[in-house]
């Protein structure tokens, strides 16, 4: 691992194709920084990614990375850590990958506690589809297929991740570009799954979720001295407060034990020998 | 005197079938005789009817045949569900004194013997033991010595205690007595013993076993009859050589998760059954264009949908060659019997790895829930090889950038086969996508790039057909008029059967296949036979099918989907009428 890695180490020669102004381009700034100033580089990072314009982040950043299959990038992270605890692993995904068609995997890597990152792009409407709404939309929110609005109600990640027994659950705007890259960065330095719900405006088809919209109403607990994430109870009123938006990390179990190192998987798995294991007639005897 | 023994118990589930059963095989193992088990079970977990079957001889035993000599009936209807099986001479064993068999009708012509199972198991300890009392009684109708009957029934209950070993010991030896002391009757059968040292076991352990062997060192899976042994086996085992297993929250996750494994370099696999195949389908295409080694197993069972989960059938081969939307190669390979499900586990591994692909272990229930004896040197540790292809250090790097010094693991060499390197090695960093991709492994929709990529992976096959050996295994008369073809896991019975027909004065040539994509070009061989028989478990004849696609000839078929696996001297008829209404035709 070298010692005098910089952000921009991460970045790849590719000029991303998001809109001018897209969320998407701070949070992947916030991810290369929280990986640098945690002493990582590219050779050891492994970046997963979902569908979706956040499925870009892959190709625009540089390390070892996969860009998998709508929904299922947070099992790819899973396989990689596993296999290989040495390395860091961050999946990336959107809203619509993350908690619609890839929830299941959502709640069971939250409680499965890995030791890797979880960084969500939620700008509440599927945009390379061209503005269909998503699972985080809100209830009146009009979208080519919902012209009188969804009319059910939104997936609130943060709570469905505190009852799955998230052991970090965060929240950051992507445009508050210092917080949102010092949130990415604890929730690396995690022992155990780290969960960041980022919003991350989409400029050409959602016009409710804005900016503005952001900038006006979100709540920096970071700033609160009397608000303690350790603390189970306010984190939950937190995180079941509809009326605000919340930044910061919204709450943290410091006693987390990630799976990594409740089930011993400390080697690296892809160092095998030449031929079978010395004592493998062992496993033939069994038989007997 | 039979030579070849048939021996059942059969019941409700959870009457304790399956492990009175085991106790018994192992027991004829450990004294040197050849076994090969079969089970015959319903989906739920207690109730409905179970059979645990045991056909033993000294010399080796392939397949199951229709006959039973001995059955240990603990319900009504399993004398009912075996009658076709019994013949004169068989004997039942049965406890009377249960209120469900005080009726028990046994025909004329078979022994019938009413042992008191439960009231003797209660006189060593408890009624739970009276299978094992019923074990003892069948010892004494096969000749067989009772203690060679102790240290399996030690393996079994050593964790519950000397006390318990002991009471089950005392209780198989009042079975004896019973019999020994109310019966005066010969009986015909006489299990000998050798000095033989011979291992038993199933085809999914034999995976299992297979793939610790290989270097497999992370497993991903989601249970399903009739591959979760695979799993079970692996779990606790893989862990002393530094692997894991993780189950996951469903099939989509474990092939991702096992992809995210094999990503990181680990060899890596999954196993499932049909339904599970389904499901994995979105990520295969995803395995076979980021060019991943990746192993997924298919035990396959009876389908379409959730079919008959614990019935027999091959008819999982048309999705495993065309599952997927797109078009990607893979290979898939077929065990045809349970030395080969480790055998073909460790070649599976190499295969994917050298080519990159993934590689379809294509098993099914009849070699996953049979277990056979063998000589332990079947599964030769020493003789392991560990191929893992073109994968490249940090040293020899740089041969593989290009000018900006980027890592190029699409790079379309000539024989197909690109670099590949694990994450952690330095100037490796790379991306790839099951979007279409350049030599870097960037997403592109330049149609030079495409058509050089899918050439490039289509290359792979091409290079694997020239350097591997897709041989098949021969058996009977080669220069025989009549040829019959299998796959999997049908080779057993049909080797028997070859010994039926011989009886009657007819030979075969045999041919048993494994590899079903890249495979051997049967096309002289067709040629060349009068008549050509397809032997395979379903309805559609899928592989007979390919072989006429392959070859443009017609070919006869024999399918069976019933649910049971092929019984060698069934199978023996069905060729024999085969052959008989082709000459007639001629005629």
């Amino acid at each position: 691992m070298s010692t005098d890695i910089r952000f921009t180490d991460f970045k790849s020669d590719k000029q991303p194709t998001w809109c001018p102004g897209c969320g998407d381009f701070g949070t992947m700034n916030g991810m290369m920084k929280a990986l640098a100033n945690t002493g990582n580089d590219p050779d050891n990072t492994f970046i997963v990614a979902g569908i979706g314009c956040s499925g870009k982040i892959g190709t625009y950043m540089h390390s070892y990375a996969l860009h998998g299959v709508h929904g299922r990038a947070l099992p790819v992270g899973v396989g990689v850590k596993a296999a290989n605890p040495e390395l860091e692993v961050m999946v990336a995904g959107g809203d619509g990958d993350g908690y619609s068609i890839g929830v299941g995997h959502f709640i069971h890597a939250v409680r499965r506690n890995m030791d890797m990152t979880y960084v969500v792009m939620d700008n509440r409407i599927y945009g390379l589809t061209k503005g269909q709404f998503s699972p985080t939309s809100r209830e009146d929110f009009e979208t080519t297929t919902s012209p009188e609005g969804p009319q059910q109600a939104p997936v609130n990640p943060l709570a469905l991740a505190l009852a799955a027994g998230g052991t970090f659950i965060a929240q950051s705007f992507s445009s508050d570009a210092q917080r949102h890259a010092e949130i990415v960065q604890k929730a690396v330095e995690h022992d155990g799954f780290g969960f960041v719900n980022v919003y991350s405006p989409c400029v050409t088809f959602n016009d409710v979720d804005t900016y503005d919209y952001f900038r006006d109403s979100l709540v920096d607990l970071g700033e609160d001295d009397e608000y303690d994430p350790t603390d189970y109870d306010q984190a939950t009123d937190v995180i079941l407060d509809s009326e605000k938006e919340y930044q910061g990390v919204i709450y943290q179990n410091e006693e987390s034990v990630s799976y990594n190192e409740s089930h011993g998987l400390t080697e690296n798995m892809a160092d095998i020998p030449d031929g079978a294991p010395e004592d493998a007639m062992d496993l033939v005897r069994e038989f007997y | 005197m039979h030579e070849d023994l048939n021996w059942a118990i059969g019941g409700e589930a959870g009457d304790g079938i399956d492990s009175t059963g085991k106790i018994f095989a192992q027991a004829l193992s450990r004294a040197g005789r050849h076994v090969f088990t079969s089970k015959d079970f319903a989906s739920r977990i207690r109730g409905g009817y179970t059979a645990y079957k045991v056909r033993t001889s000294v010399d080796r035993v392939e397949s199951v045949v229709d006959r039973l000599d001995i059955l240990i009936a603990l319900t009504q209807r399993t004398v009912d569900e075996n009658l076709d099986e019994l013949h004169e001479g068989s004997v039942i064993i049965y406890d009377g004194e249960r209120t469900t068999m005080q009726d028990l009708e046994v025909p004329d012509e078979m022994i019938d013997l009413n042992v008191p199972l439960k009231r003797l198991a209660e006189d060593a300890g408890g009624a739970i033991m009276r299978n094992v009392v019923a074990l003892g009684a069948a010892c004494e109708v096969a000749d067989f010595p009772i203690e060679n009957l102790d240290e399996s029934l030690e393996k079994r209950f050593k964790d519950k205690g000397t006390a318990i070993v002991e009471n089950n010991q005392q209780a198989a030896r009042l079975g004896r007595d019973y019999v020994e002391e109310n019966y005066d009757h010969e009986f015909e059968y006489e299990l000998e013993t050798t000095d033989n040292d011979y291992v038993l076991l199933n085809g999914d352990e034999a995976i299992g076993m297979g793939a610790i062997a290989a270097g497999c060192r992370f497993y991903a899976g989601y249970p399903i009859t009739p591959a979760t042994n695979v799993m079970e086996y692996l779990t606790g085992r893989i862990e002393r050589y530094g692997g894991a297993v993780i189950q996951a929250e469903d099939e989509l996750s474990a092939i991702n998760i096992a992809l995210g494994a094999a990503r990181a370099g680990a060899r890596s696999m999954t196993a499932t059954s049909g339904p599970g195949i389904d499901l994995m389908t979105e990520t295969f295409g995803l395995i076979a264009t980021t060019e991943t080694p990746l192993v997924i197993c298919d035990v396959m069972r009876s389908g379409p949908s959730t079919g008959m989960p614990t019935k027999q059938e091959q008819a999982d081969l048309n999705q495993m060659l065309y599952g997927g939307h797109g078009e990607v190669p893979r290979f898939v390979v077929a065990p045809t019997t349970i030395s080969e499900c480790f055998h073909k586990t460790i070649e599976a591994f190499n295969l994917a790895e050298k080519y990159q692909v993934p590689v379809y272990l294509a098993s099914d229930l009849a070699l996953a829930v049979t277990e056979q004896t063998f000589s332990p040197e079947e599964f030769d540790m020493d003789a392991v090889e560990i191929d893992r292809g073109n994968l490249v250090e940090s040293d020899d790097i740089e041969a593989w950038q290009n000018d900006q010094g980027q890592f190029q693991p699409h790079y379309p060499t000539e024989d197909g086969i690109s670099p590949r390197t694990t994450p952690g090695t330095s100037g490796g960093a790379h991306m790839t996508t099951g979007l279409e991709h350049d030599e870097l492994g960037r997403r592109t929709e330049d149609t030079d790039v495409r058509i050089e990529q899918v050439d490039k992976r289509d290359r792979k096959v091409e290079t694997a057909i020239e350097r591997e050996d897709w041989s098949y295994r021969e058996f009977g008369d080669p220069d025989a008029d009549t040829l019959v073809i299998s796959w999997g896991s049908n080779e057993g019975a049909m080797r028997e059967a070859l010994d039926f027909l011989e009886d009657d004065g007819i030979s075969v040539r045999f041919i048993s296949c494994s590899y079903m994509y890249p495979r051997a070009d049967l096309t002289e061989e067709i040629e060349s036979a009068d008549q050509v028989i397809v032997v395979e478990c379903n309805a559609g004849g899928q592989f007979a099918d390919l072989l006429e696609h392959d070859t443009l000839t017609r070919v006869d078929r024999i399918n069976k989907y019933n649910g049971i696996r092929f019984k060698a001297d069934e199978l023996a008829t069905d060729v024999k009428d085969m052959i008989a209404e082709s000459t007639e035709v001629t005629a």
